[in-house]
C-alpha cells in the first residue's frame, strides 16, 4: 500500500476519535518528522565505519549518553502503560521508577560498567563470549534478538492502537509512517542518529506532557486535595501509599508483598533490565571514556526518579478529576474508555491547539525513541554476535557496516510483522511482560556471576543461563495450566499477575546462579590470563581518586541515593 | 581536532525545534485568546505560558550552541 493511500485512509478514519487536531497541531507533528529525518540525513556522513554505526564512534558525552540511556526506555508502552497502571494500582506503580531504577542503575555504573568498558566489547552477548564461550554468547544473542524484535512490534502495535482511538488514524498508516521514519534515520546515521534523536525526544516527551501535572494539580487543589478526591472516589487510602500497604498480599491493589517488590522487582527484574539489556547498556557503552560511561546511568537515574511526575501523577490525577470511571480494555464498550487511554484523555482535558500537538508529538516521540533503541540494539547484536561469528567471519569493516544498515531495515520489517501478528492474537500482549522476565533476569545471573566469581566456568555460564530461562518458562506454563501453583510460586493465594512476574523472575535468577555455581564446581575454569579485564580480582579498574570529589561517579551516586530515600519517606 | 568538534551538537537541534514550537504555540494561543478552546482551566491560557516557556528554553539552546558562536568559543 502506498503512502498516499495510507494517508487518505487515515483521514477517513475519524468517527470515534477522542481528540481533534487543529492545523497548528498537525504542523507541529509534521515539523517533528521533518526534524528527525533531517538529523538522520545530516549524520549520514559521520557514520562511516562499523564503530561509528554501532557504537556512535564511542564519542558521546556523559549527558548525551545519559539522556539517551533513559530515552530508549521511555517508549510509548512505558508512558501510557504506567499511567494506566497507576489508575489501576495507584502510586504503587511508582516502585517501577524508584526501587526498580536507582539501585540497579547505580550498580551498573559503579560495579559493572568498568568491565563492559575496559573489555572493549561491542555488546552484552559479546562480553559473555569473552568471559565464558561462544555457546553462551549464541544463546543470549539469539534470545535477545528475538525479544527485541517482539518488543518493538508490540510497542508499534500499542502506539497504532492509541493513535486510532485517540486521533482516529488508520492503524496501517501509524505503523508504516512511524516505523519507516525510524528505519530511515537509524539506517542513515546508525547509533549516532538514534542517540541524537533520543535526546531530542527526551525533551519533547517532558515538555509535551508537563502541562498535565501542572494544570492537574491546580484543578485537584494540590497534593492534599488530590489525596482527598481519590479517597472520596475509591474509599481507600491504598492508592497513595508506597510501602504502608505492602505488609500483606491482600492489603494493596497490586496483590504483592514487599519482598516481591524489593527482591523480585528491585533485585531480579530491575538489575536484569538496566544492567544486561543491551537496548539501554549500548547507550552508556557509546560514551567517550569510562568516567562518562559510568556517569551516564547515574545522570539517567536522576531523571528516572522524576519521570513519575509525567507518568504516575497524571494517572493519580485521572483517578481524582475525571468525571467517569475508566475500565479494563476487555470491558470497554461503546462510549467507555479503558485504562490505557489515561494519558491521552488527560492531554485532551487540558491542552488547547498547539499544546495538544506538542502532547501528541510527545507520545509519537516516545514510541519512536523506544523503537529506535530496539532496532539499533538488534542491528548491533545481529551483526556482531550472530552474522560475524557464524555466517561471514572474515569480511571488511565496510561489509559489516553495510550489513548493519540492512539489519536495521530488517529489524523494522520484522517488528512490523510482529505488530501485524499481534493484531491477530491480542492476548500475546499480556505475555510480553512475561517474556522479558524469561530472558533478562537469568541473563543478569550469568553476567554478574561471571564478573564477580573467578571460578565460574564456560559450561557453568551456559547451563546456568539455560536453566534460568527454562525454569522461568516452566513456572509460567505451570501456572497457566494449573493456576493453583500461583500460590507456590508467588508465595500466596492472594497474589496477582504482577506478583507472579516478580517472584518468577527472582526464582529464575536464583536457579541460574545455583546451576552456574554447581556446574562450575565440577568443570574446568578458564586460565587466569584469559580473564584479565573481565573478572573482579583479575582486572585493573582505572581509579578516579585523582579527580575532585564532585567529578567522581560515586559522589553523584550518593546524591541519587539520598534523593531516593527522601522520596520513599515522603510517599511511605 | 576531534570529529565531534565538527559535528553540530544535539543541543542546537533541540534549540531550533523548541524555538519553532514556541512560536507556533504562542501565536496559536494569541489567536485563540478571546475565545479559548473549551478545555479545563482554559482561563489560565496555558498555550501562552507554554509558548513563552518553549521560546525561552529553545532560544537559549539555539543561541548558546549556534554553530558560528561555538567555533568562536
Amino acid at each position: 500500500m502506498t503512502l498516499t493511500l495510507l494517508a487518505a485512509s487515515a483521514v477517513q478514519q475519524s468517527a470515534t476519535r477522542l481528540i481533534s487536531l487543529s492545523p497548528a497541531d498537525i504542523l507541529i507533528i509534521v515539523i517533528y518528522f521533518v526534524m528527525v529525518l533531517g538529523i538522520g540525513i545530516y549524520l549520514r556522513s559521520y557514520a562511516n565505519t562499523s564503530n561509528d554505526f554501532f557504537m556512535a564512534g564511542r564519542e558521546m558525552t556523559a549527558w548525551v549518553a545519559g539522556l539517551s540511556f533513559l530515552s530508549a526506555n521511555l517508549g510509548a508502552l512505558e508512558l501510557m502503560g504506567w499511567a494506566a497502571s497507576t489508575y489501576q494500582y495507584g502510586i504503587l506503580a511508582a516502585h517501577f521508577y524508584w526501587i526498580a531504577a536507582f539501585p540497579s542503575m547505580v550498580f551498573l555504573a559503579l560495579v559493572m560498567m568498568p568491565f563492559y568498558y575496559i573489555s572493549k566489547t561491542h555488546s552484552v552477548p559479546g562480553y559473555l563470549r569473552l568471559r565464558y564461550n561462544e555457546a553462551t554468547r549464541a544463546l543470549s544473542g539469539i534470545s535477545f534478538a528475538c525479544m527485541t524484535v517482539m518488543m518493538s512490534g508490540i510497542n508499534m502495535y500499542a502506539m497504532a492502537i492509541v493513535m486510532k482511538v485517540v486521533l482516529g488514524w488508520n492503524i496501517h498508516f501509524s505503523i508504516w509512517v512511524s516505523s519507516l521514519t525510524v528505519a530511515a534515520y537509524v539506517t542513515l546515521g546508525g547509533l549516532f542518529s538514534a542517540i541524537f534523536n533520543e535526546v531530542l525526544q527526551f525533551f519533547l516527551i517532558w515538555l509535551g506532557v508537563l502541562v498535565v501535572p501542572i494544570l492537574g494539580m491546580i484543578e485537584a487543589g494540590g497534593w492534599t486535595g488530590l489525596v482527598l478526591k481519590i479517597h472520596q472516589r475509591v474509599h481507600s487510602d491504598d492508592y497513595v501509599h508506597l510501602w504502608k500497604t505492602l505488609g500483606t498480599f491482600s492489603g494493596n491493589p497490586m496483590g504483592v508483598h514487599w519482598t516481591g517488590i524489593v527482591f523480585g522487582l528491585g533485585g531480579a527484574i530491575a538489575c536484569g533490565y538496566w544492567t544486561t539489556d543491551f537496548l539501554v547498556v549500548q547507550r552508556a557503552m557509546a560514551a567517550k571514556d569510562l568516567r562518562s560511561a559510568q556517569l551516564a546511568p547515574i545522570i539517567a537515574s536522576y531523571f528516572k526518579m522524576i519521570v513519575p511526575l509525567i507518568v504516575i501523577l497524571p494517572g493519580l490525577l485521572a483517578l481524582a478529576v475525571l468525571p467517569y470511571r475508566l475500565v479494563p480494555e476487555s470491558a470497554a464498550g461503546p462510549g467507555m474508555h479503558s485504562y490505557n487511554e489515561v494519558l491521552p484523555l488527560m492531554l485532551a482535558r487540558y491542552c488547547g491547539p498547539g499544546l495538544l500537538g506538542l502532547g501528541v508529538t510527545a507520545l509519537i516521540a516516545g514510541f519512536m525513541s523506544g523503537m529506535a533503541g530496539n532496532v539499533s540494539a538488534f542491528a548491533t547484536v545481529w551483526t556482531y554476535d550472530i552474522y560475524q561469528p557464524y555466517i561471514r567471519k572474515w569480511e571488511t569493516d565496510a561489509h559489516y557496516l553495510k550489513v548493519g544498515r540492512w539489519c536495521t531495515i530488517l529489524g523494522v520489517l520484522l517488528s512490523i510483522g510482529t505488530a501485524y501478528f499481534v493484531t491477530q492474537f491480542q492476548s500475546i500482549m499480556d505475555y510480553m511482560q512475561a517474556l522479558v522476565s524469561f530472558f533478562i533476569a537469568p541473563l543478569f545471573g550469568t553476567v554478574i556471576t561471571g564478573m564477580m566469581w573467578r571460578r565460574a566456568t564456560p559450561k557453568g555460564g551456559f547451563w546456568g543461563l539455560l536453566a534460568g530461562t527454562g525454569s522461568s518458562i516452566a513456572m509460567y506454563t505451570l501456572v497457566k495450566i494449573k493456576p493453583a501453583y500461583l500460590a507456590v510460586i508467588a508465595l500466596s493465594p492472594n497474589a496477582k499477575d504482577m506478583a507472579e512476574n516478580l517472584y518468577r523472575a527472582l526464582w529464575s535468577l536464583i536457579i541460574c546462579v545455583l546451576v552456574t555455581v554447581a556446574v562450575s564446581l565440577f568443570t574446568t575454569p578458564r586460565p587466569a590470563n584469559e580473564l584479565v579485564g573481565l573478572v573482579y580480582g583479575y582486572s585493573g579498574i582505572p581509579t578516579d581518586r585523582s579527580l575532585p570529589i564532585y567529578k567522581r561517579p560515586v559522589f553523584w551516586a550518593c546524591g541519587v541515593a539520598i534523593f531516593f530515600v527522601i522520596l520513599q519517606w515522603i510517599f511511605w | 581536532m576531534s570529529r565531534e568538534t565538527h559535528m553540530l551538537p544535539v543541543w542546537f537541534f533541540i534549540g531550533v525545534l523548541l524555538t519553532i514550537y514556541g512560536v507556533i504555540i504562542f501565536v496559536t494561543a494569541l489567536v485563540d485568546y478571546s475565545q479559548p478552546t473549551a478545555v479545563v482551566l482554559a482561563k489560565f491560557h496555558p498555550g501562552l505560558f507554554g509558548g513563552v516557556f518553549l521560546l525561552l528554553i529553545g532560544g537559549f539552546y539555539a543561541f548558546w550552541f549556534w554553530p558560528g558562536r561555538r567555533k568562536n568559543r
